[in-house]
């Protein structure tokens, strides 16, 4: 094969200057749209209201406005009341995480199986997540109301209750009608996103460690579960941090209440910005919180990254 | 119509280079077939070509008019790909319409074209339908016919037989080249199947590593390979290699095998004595005896009837290689067999691999 | 079919059957309690479906009270919130699939990280913002709060359902002639039409829900939506159970048609995004 010699290499012409300048700036035309309209509404008040956190900002109050430095975490770090939210977030996000992803998957696996009328009963079991989120809590806290609700009534029939009351309003239970909201609300939510995974799973896998002599249960340990470990990951870790910032369900059922045995971080700062007024301190909350979570959040990657190297 | 040059082109994505520097001169109503494995470069050339890729070094002109930085619409060529890349929103018609009606070519010309491209590869019943409703050598049509609509200066084809089972590739390809035939247009075709190779190209070019190994016709190629790739790539059941050293000898120069046999070669070469060298010789040109008969004794491994020959796989003093015979009688051979190398199809390389010629 | 195996078939159809009616049961109490007659309320709380059926509390909400205005505000500010974030999402959607750029990195962790705000933290700001510029109490105002917030999602959601159609379709259509951006809207965007539809049954039925936003940023019932004026009657008539039960329906209504059309797409989408890996 005759070649040219390599030192025939010709002096590379460039593109001309505006059409390499069209062909790089391309996809940011296409992102840039979005991308304002998220600097504009979100990253600019991000950062003033990160700014509020070390100023005093009262609504009613003209002389606010005032720089004060770390006065707003100090008095955080005194304060019991976030830290019992704190700890009310915790118990909160854990056992919603925990019921929505647990009984979605049971219902992602359930459907993942074909049978007659699939589509109708999908279509059904994933209603909830179409009820808004006010009505969702509105319509949870009337189910509780031994007024017109059935479930303190079912509950007494059931033993699980000495009378048939409001658990909205027991200091001991009240946490765990938003939970139950919560979960029926967000059970859809993993069922979709792992029905998703499960579909794209390929059939042939399952037949060949049926073949091999797989079981059940063994083929869901060693095929379906790592298939949707990336998806499970994801989705919790998404869903934990959202959920912790959710307060929709416990504004609207208890209000934080009885005697603050409801109060999240998140319906915290809502009542500081909303009951009192007092955004400087409000902003500071959510700033701990937004460490908070990104602190867990990078946790989740790290870990992950090391169980993807460790492989 | 159009030839197409390609001087010095170079490919890299990011430190990994994947062609290096190719040269190749196509003439104008050449049918130019790109052959080799999978990840030896030849898509990633056509897709250069195309103006789909960018080009890291070189240039590619078509019709003389340097095209690196055109986009692909400017560049006026037509594509099939190997996945045919039909609109499946579009009818099959509009699928075919669509690059004159980008061009705001008047109806009536639009009209006219598709049903002349129709009626050649016989798609006019098929013209409403969606593309999800052909089968798949209907598709393959439907891919063709968007590429000839336009009169593009170039063809190219990206392996577009590959997703059709093996009679209907046969029946396409006879198509193709009558078509090429037809319109006597410049065609760019890749494929990683020798018989493609052979049966479509004017010229074909092999290539492995992102290298060049050999231009030329398909019968070049196959009686006088430039190299071991090249040698062991075209032709079907593949070349027999078997290592050797040179002997110069008196009475005309030899090959030594491993185990002491001496194989005549047809003519004396610019070897050294002792030299180690690579003899090779086609399935079909060893020629076979009885165990009683003259020539090298073989065990016979395996037998391999295809109807139209036979393919023995031997081994001679544990050093396999194949023969491929149309006469049947060998179906019955017993356990061991005598075969020779008759010198005029014998072919020589040397320790690296490239051809001896002198 | 054998024993086990029917135990199991109609083990799984009780299963599905329980879920069905967990999903539903909350759902239906409203629509009973919305449809029981005022005197009933009490005497047949707990009563599966009441003896006697009135539509009473819808002719109320309808001709009586502001719904129908909150109704019409929301239906505009979650319609075009739909529009314009499918609009958007679909172009850097599009950005994020097909092309590989520097920045491309950094746009996903910033949309990741939108995702994280506790966004009772921006009201107050966003309120100093917007109220100069007189987008406080108005449906303005909030389409273009709700695009902002759910732009990220959406872009993720549209780039799964691009990464599902072959690139070779737009590289046919370059070759016959086409820009990328005529290649886009020509031959991808069509053939995307499924995660459209998600997308505008995603934003709308979120846009439709948003509770603490419309809250703030709107004082007056002329651009109330319909959260904001259902949580004002709940205040405000606290008592009557059966009106707000039936305003609950009707807010229900739209938010579930467009799901119930939608969410066979949005597992659709998800599953071609996950093919990919």
């Amino acid at each position: 094969m005759t070649h040219t010699s390599s030192t025939d290499m010709r002096v590379q012409p460039k593109r001309p200057l505006l059409q390499r300048l069209a062909g790089a700036c391309e996809p940011y035309l296409y992102s840039a749209p979005s991308l304002v309209l998220i600097a504009t509404v979100m990253l600019v008040p991000l950062a003033l209201g990160l700014s509020y956190a070390f100023r005093d900002v009262q609504i009613l109050n003209p002389f606010s406005g005032g720089f004060i430095g770390l006065d707003h975490f100090r008095a955080l770090s005194q304060d019991q009341a976030f830290y019992r939210a704190l700890r009310n977030t915790l118990w909160w996000t854990g056992a919603s995480v925990f019921l929505q992803f647990f009984f979605g998957l049971i219902l992602a696996l359930l459907l993942d199986k074909p049978f007659r009328g699939r589509g109708i009963a999908q279509a059904l079991v994933f209603l909830p997540w179409a009820v808004p989120t006010f009505l969702t809590g509105l319509n949870w806290a009337w189910l509780f109301n031994p007024v017109i609700g059935p479930l303190p009534h079912w509950l007494f029939a059931l033993g699980l209750l000495d009378e048939p009351g409001n658990i909205l309003s027991d200091p001991q239970l009240a946490m765990w009608g938003p939970i139950v909201a919560n979960v029926w609300w967000g059970i859809p939510f993993f069922a979709i996103t792992l029905l998703a995974a499960l579909q794209a799973i390929p059939r042939d896998l399952y037949e060949a460690a049926a073949i091999d002599g797989a079981g059940p249960f063994q083929r869901f340990r060693s095929i379906t579960l790592p298939f949707l470990a990336p998806t499970i990951a994801i989705t919790v870790l998404l869903r934990t941090v959202w959920i912790s910032n959710f307060a929709d369900l416990i504004i609207v059922m208890t209000n934080g209440g009885p005697a603050d045995r409801t109060q999240i971080v998140a319906s915290y700062i809502f009542t500081q910005a909303f009951k009192r007024l007092d955004f400087g301190y409000a902003s500071a909350i959510s700033m701990v919180l937004l460490v908070l979570l990104l602190v867990y959040s990078m946790l989740i990657v790290l870990l992950r990254q090391t169980m993807l190297n460790r492989d | 119509m159009a030839s197409i040059d390609i001087q010095d082109i170079r490919k890299s994505y990011g430190a990994v280079q994947v062609l290096h520097g190719v040269d190749l001169n196509i003439r104008d109503g050449e049918f130019i077939v790109l052959v080799g494995p999978s990840g030896c470069g030849k898509s990633t050339l056509l897709r250069m070509i195309a103006g789909l890729e960018e080009v890291t070094g070189g240039d590619i002109a078509i019709a003389g008019k340097r095209v690196n930085d055109l986009a692909p619409k400017d560049r006026d060529i037509a594509m099939v790909f190997q996945s045919y890349a039909l609109y499946p929103h579009m009818s099959v018609a509009e699928n075919m319409s669509y690059s004159l009606r980008l061009r705001k070519t008047p109806r009536e010309r639009i009209q006219s074209a598709v049903s002349a491209a129709a009626s050649k590869l016989g798609l006019d019943p098929l013209l409403e339908r969606r593309p999800k409703a052909l089968s798949g050598g209907q598709r393959q049509r439907v891919a063709m016919g968007r590429a000839i609509v336009r009169q593009p200066k170039a063809f190219l084809f990206d392996e577009p037989l590959s997703n059709l089972d093996a009679r209907l590739r046969e029946q396409m390809r006879a198509e193709i080249k009558k078509l090429h035939g037809d319109l006597g247009a410049t065609s760019i075709y890749v494929t990683h199947d020798q018989i493609e190779a052979m049966t479509l190209a004017d010229r074909i070019v092999a290539m492995h590593g992102g290298v060049v190994q050999q231009v030329g016709s398909p019968l070049d190629l196959y009686d006088r390979p430039a190299n071991l790739f090249v040698a062991g790539f075209i032709g079907s059941p593949g070349m027999n290699f078997l290592s050797a050293h040179y002997v110069p000898g008196e009475n005309g120069a030899s090959v030594r095998l491993g185990d002491g046999t001496l194989i005549a070669l047809p003519q004396k070469y610019t070897l050294a004595a002792d030299e180690p060298v690579t003899v090779g010789i086609r399935p079909e040109h060893v020629e076979l005896s009885d165990a009683d008969g003259t020539g090298v004794d073989a065990g016979v491994e395996l037998i391999e009837p295809t109807g139209f020959g036979t393919i023995l796989h031997l081994t001679h003093h544990g050093l396999p290689f194949k023969v491929f015979t149309v006469d049947r009688t060998h179906l019955n051979a017993g356990p061991a067999v005598k075969v020779s190398f008759p010198p005029g199809h014998l072919h020589l390389f040397d320790g690296e691999g490239d051809r001896v010629t002198s | 079919m054998t024993a086990k195996s029917m135990v199991l078939t109609v083990a799984h159809r009780l299963a599905i059957l329980a879920y069905i009616v967990f999903a539903l049961f909350p759902l239906f109490w409203l629509l009973k309690v919305s449809l029981t007659p005022n005197d009933l309320l009490y005497s047949e709380g707990v009563r599966m479906w009441p003896s006697r059926v009135s539509f009473d509390h819808f002719r109320f909400v309808v001709a009586h009270s502001d719904f129908p205005i909150f109704f019409r505000n929301s239906l505009i500010v979650a319609g075009s919130t739909a529009i314009v974030v499918t609009i958007l999402a679909s172009l850097s959607g599009y950005a994020l699939s097909r092309f590989a750029f520097r920045a491309k990195y950094w746009i996903v962790a910033l949309m990741l990280l939108t995702q994280m705000f506790p966004l009772v933290m921006l009201v107050a700001p966003i309120f100093k913002m917007l109220s100069p510029l007189g987008l406080t109490n108005s449906l303005t105002g909030l389409v273009i709060v709700y695009s902002a917030f759910n732009v990220p999602f959406a872009t993720f959601l549209m780039q799964s359902f691009f990464d599902g159609i072959p690139k070779d379709l737009e590289e046919a259509a370059k070759i016959d002639g086409a820009t990328q951006f005529t290649a886009f809207r020509q031959i991808i965007l069509p053939l995307t039409l499924p995660g459209i539809a998600a997308t505008i049954g995603f934003v709308f039925t979120a846009a439709w829900s948003e509770l603490l936003f419309a809250l703030m940023l709107i004082s007056g019932n002329d651009a109330a939506t319909f959260p904001v004026g259902l949580l004002s009657f709940v205040s405000k008539f606290s008592v009557d159970f059966g009106q707000m039960m039936a305003a609950g329906v009707l807010a229900l209504i739209p938010a579930c048609v467009f799901f119930f059309l939608i969410q066979r797409y949005l597992v659709q989408g998800l599953t071609a995004g996950a093919v990919k890996g």
